[in-house]
């Protein structure tokens, strides 16, 4: 691929997303700090809205700083299905302008215009187009959006940083090196505080400064790949594809927990949920794997790793589970364990079926059916995971009416694991009297609701206690997409 | 002690009881091989409380007595003497051989601490020894190699009547062999798990013998199984836990494609095809008119294709493999074609039997099911 003339690299960033949402969901926070994140003692901010950010509240910060420094803030953990949601209508206005959108994330994606139906991709036009963009979005959704466009993706990553919020820039063609070179080492790709640090030691701070280092002088210092790319990236040169197929190496589920675990069977319970996520998600994206690997930091943060690889790859649950608990009795638990994942990886678009999958499983009567459908093994409903749950985001367990014998067990775990009030701030309620609203606060068998919609203006609070049976979480609060 | 045997005596059995000696030794003294001369019988014996081995044979014995050597030094020395007599003398602290005009001392090993070796069960029956080794490798090629799945590094071996049945499955292909065999009642029953390594080996070993006599635990120990032929004894612990339930039904009850093919082109395509099969990645065959394609590789990846004649009975059909799986069913049934059964779905195993002729049908004595692949999507 060549490097490019026109500024056909959109990138597109939305606005203090997750905060945006609830915002828009809930008036009376409209122009208030918001904060989302975990809530738990040792949850971390998801996002911080602007007014939050103005108290120097930042994204990945302990969730305890972030009370310290706006404690009037409103804390919620987070919808990620509202998320999800405003993320899809989102890519589909993406998807109009070009069949090549790569995603990052569900508030984030690169766009090629270049691979779209437009006729002219002049600075000018493509202006337009981004405003456009930004425009569709706020009216499909009401958050806003950011938006840059230059010849690459740095460059049209650093072009919407610079047009947040709610703005747009476009880098002129030949520009580049000017926006480039003033910036901070760390806006290039594949730079962290590690390599920052690294460099900064020979006095390089900014990207220009690494432009006056040779290749060769790189390569010394940082190793062969990562030395080439950045002297490669430090003098514009970046003619990396926009890929709607990211090709993913691994899929993996991981928690932390509020207090660190040393109960066995808790722990078994956790990996055995955890792997049939990760099943989920491996038969959702059409993958199989060889290699399960079981993630542990243990009380004092030592992270341990163990991995088994299978003779022929799988996407079944039971088995990514046997092996992950296997592997789990490898490791010393007994001075607790704050995080757990299990991960999946040697990514393969097949399955070497299992004989005994289907034996183990099947009734001993049935002899007939021999080893049939690679399905029989793979979902059974005594190992469903709770709902849609993301454990890793720290959000709350699912609470409510109906739902609840059913996941009885898996809500036993999450009360083991979070100590959570089933009413979680800022999940959507509704009353049979009072109609749609959201959890503003719970504790001592009590429930403070908020009754507001997107819809409506900022509404009237109410308290209930905790078991008002008028009071239920409608189906797809939290988390179901 | 005082003895002496032939050179080439010394060395075959030398060389077949230390073949089991551990190489790295829980206990020092299990590194040993124990010598023990009496009545013109010398015996060596080795142990690792896993398996055990013991072979007497006949030399002069001049003054009986027991002693315990380095096993690795000794069938290194025996595999090296010239060919002549061996002199064995041992006092209370070393061993001296003398071959020739070649002598080497060695230092003793503390017999008393040596393990009492388990005693070989009570004979079950007899089964020549060619017939079962080769029924021992035929089914060992599907045994399982994940210590994390111990029962299935097995195999399992079931008697009833005149029929022994021996089986293993690494949970993607299965193999049976039944062979026939002179229990020594002809009511006789009983399983018993084996590890597969040690069975290859001492079924492989004691080929030569002649008839081999079974020994499958008995009334006072059913943690053994003992095999024994030509003079040599051997034991080895059984596998705990149970083997594959009811593992017959695994094997189809209906079948709607056959095909029959001659098994070396069928050998040569598959390792062809397979060389652009990166990683295991699968091989896939599509029967119909008169034909197999085979195929591997796809998208980007390098790609091969490949036909030869067959002869296909019922519906077409086409399904995936691993090749591995399959080259070892085809190449463990040592016959000149080989007839291949599918059901109405290539989800299900296909069953892999031998066949004399292209018109023959199969005999049940050996069968091979292998697991196809599925496409995830």
């Amino acid at each position: 691929m060549t490097a490019r003339t026109d500024p056909s690299v959109l990138h597109l960033d939305l606005d203090a997303f997750f905060a945006a949402v609830e915002q828009r969901d809930k008036p009376s926070l409209r122009g208030r700090p918001v904060i989302v994140g975990g809530l738990g003692p040792r949850g971390v901010v998801s996002t911080a809205s602007y007014e939050a950010r103005d108290f120097g509240v930042r994204s990945a910060m302990p969730m305890s700083e972030a009370r310290s420094r706006c404690p009037n803030a409103a804390f919620l953990a987070g919808r990620f299905g509202a998320y999800r949601a405003v993320s899809r209508t989102v890519m589909e206005q993406l998807h109009t302008l070009s069949p090549l959108v790569e995603p990052l994330s569900l508030d984030e994606a690169f766009v090629d215009l270049a691979a779209g139906e437009h006729d002219d991709l002049s600075a000018t036009a493509v202006r337009g187009i981004g405003e456009r963009l930004r425009s569709n979005i706020h009216a499909a959704t009401s958050v806003t959006a950011s938006v840059g466009a230059a010849t690459s993706k740095t460059l049209a990553k650093i072009a919407s940083e610079k047009a947040k919020p709610d703005g747009l820039v476009v880098i002129e063609p030949g520009t580049e090196l000017d926006v480039l070179h003033p910036m901070s080492v760390r806006v290039l790709p594949g730079v962290g505080p590690a390599t920052a640090d690294r460099v900064a030691r020979l006095g390089i701070k900014t990207v220009g400064d690494l432009a006056t280092m040779s290749e060769h002088e790189l390569v010394d210092l940082l190793g062969e790949a990562h030395g080439r790319s950045l002297s490669r990236l430090a003098r514009g040169y970046d003619d990396r594809p926009v890929s709607s197929e990211r090709a993913s190496k691994s899929i993996s589920v991981e928690d932390t927990f509020d207090h660190d675990i040393t109960e066995p069977a808790l722990l078994t319970a956790l990996v055995n949920r955890m792997a049939s996520k990760v099943a989920e998600r491996l038969a959702a994206s059409g993958h199989s794997g060889r290699t399960v690997t079981l993630k542990a930091r243990l009380h004092d943060f030592t992270t341990l790793s163990r991995s088994v690889t299978l003779p022929g790859p799988t996407d079944a649950a039971r088995e990514i589970s046997r092996l992950a608990v296997q592997l789990l009795d490898e490791i010393d638990t007994s001075s607790g364990i704050r995080l757990l994942g299990v991960g999946v990886s040697g990514l393969s678009d097949w399955v070497q079926h299992d004989l005994l999958s289907s034996v183990d499983t099947d009734d001993a009567g049935r002899s007939d059916d021999v080893s049939g459908n690679g399905e029989a093994g793979e979902r059974e409903p005594g190992e469903h995971v709770a709902g849609e749950r993301r454990p890793g985001v720290g959000e709350p367990g699912v609470g409510g009416s109906g739902e609840r014998g059913a996941r009885e067990r898996d809500i036993d775990i999450d009360a083991a694991l979070h100590r959570q009030h089933p009413w979680v701030p800022g999940m959507d309620v509704v009353h049979t009297q009072y109609g749609p609203g959201w959890v503003w606060g719970s504790g001592l068998g009590r429930v403070t609701v908020r009754f507001e919609t997107a819809d409506t203006p900022p509404g009237p609070v109410r308290t209930f206690a905790a078991d008002d049976p008028d009071l239920a979480a409608p189906d797809n609060s939290t988390t179901s997409e | 002690m005082k003895f002496r045997l032939e050179r080439d005596v010394l060395a075959d059995a030398v060389a077949w009881t230390a073949r089991t000696l551990p190489s790295r030794p829980t206990v020092p003294v299990l590194a040993g091989l124990r010598l023990d001369a009496s009545d013109g019988t010398v015996t060596f014996s080795s142990f690792d409380y896993e398996v055990s081995g013991r072979v007497s044979v006949e030399g002069e014995v001049a003054d009986p007595g027991t002693a315990l050597i380095s096993g690795k030094l000794l069938a290194d020395i025996a595999r090296s003497l010239p060919a002549k007599p061996v002199e064995f003398s041992a006092d209370s602290s070393k061993v001296v051989i003398t071959c020739g005009s070649a002598r080497f001392t060695l230092v003793t090993l503390p017999v008393e601490e040596y393990p009492e070796l388990p005693q070989l069960p009570s004979a079950s029956g007899t089964v020549d020894g060619t017939t079962f080794a080769e029924a021992v490798g035929q089914v060992a090629v599907a045994a399982g190699r994940d210590d994390m799945l111990p029962t299935l590094t097995g195999i399992r071996i079931e008697i009833d009547g005149e029929t022994v049945t021996l089986g293993a499955t690494d949970r993607y292909r299965l193999a049976v062999r039944e062979i026939t065999w002179n229990p020594v009642r002809p009511d006789l029953t009983g399983v018993a798990l084996v590890p597969a390594r040690t069975l290859v080996d001492a079924a492989k070993t004691l080929a030569s013998a002649g008839d081999v006599t079974l020994a499958l635990g008995g009334e006072s120990d059913d943690s053994l199984i003992g095999l024994a032929g030509g003079g040599r004894h051997t034991t080895s612990r059984l596998i705990d836990g149970e083997w594959v339930p009811n593992y017959r039904r695994l094997f189809p009850t209906e079948i709607a494609t056959v095909a029959r093919i001659e098994i070396d082109s069928l050998v040569d395509s598959v390792k062809r095809v397979a060389l652009v099969a990166e990683r295991n990645t699968p091989v896939r065959l599509a029967f119909g008119d008169g034909q197999l394609v085979l195929e591997a590789g796809s998208g980007e990846d390098a790609q091969a294709s490949e036909a030869l004649p067959a002869q296909v009975d019922g519906p077409g059909i086409a399904t995936g493999f691993n090749p591995s799986y399959l080259l070892d069913g085809l190449q463990a049934l040592g016959t000149p074609f080989v007839h291949m059964s599918f059901t109405d779905t290539p989800m299900k195993p296909v069953v892999i039997q031998g066949i004399d002729s292209l018109e023959g049908e199969p005999s049940s004595g050996y069968r091979y099911l292998a697991m196809p692949i599925r496409l995830s999507s």
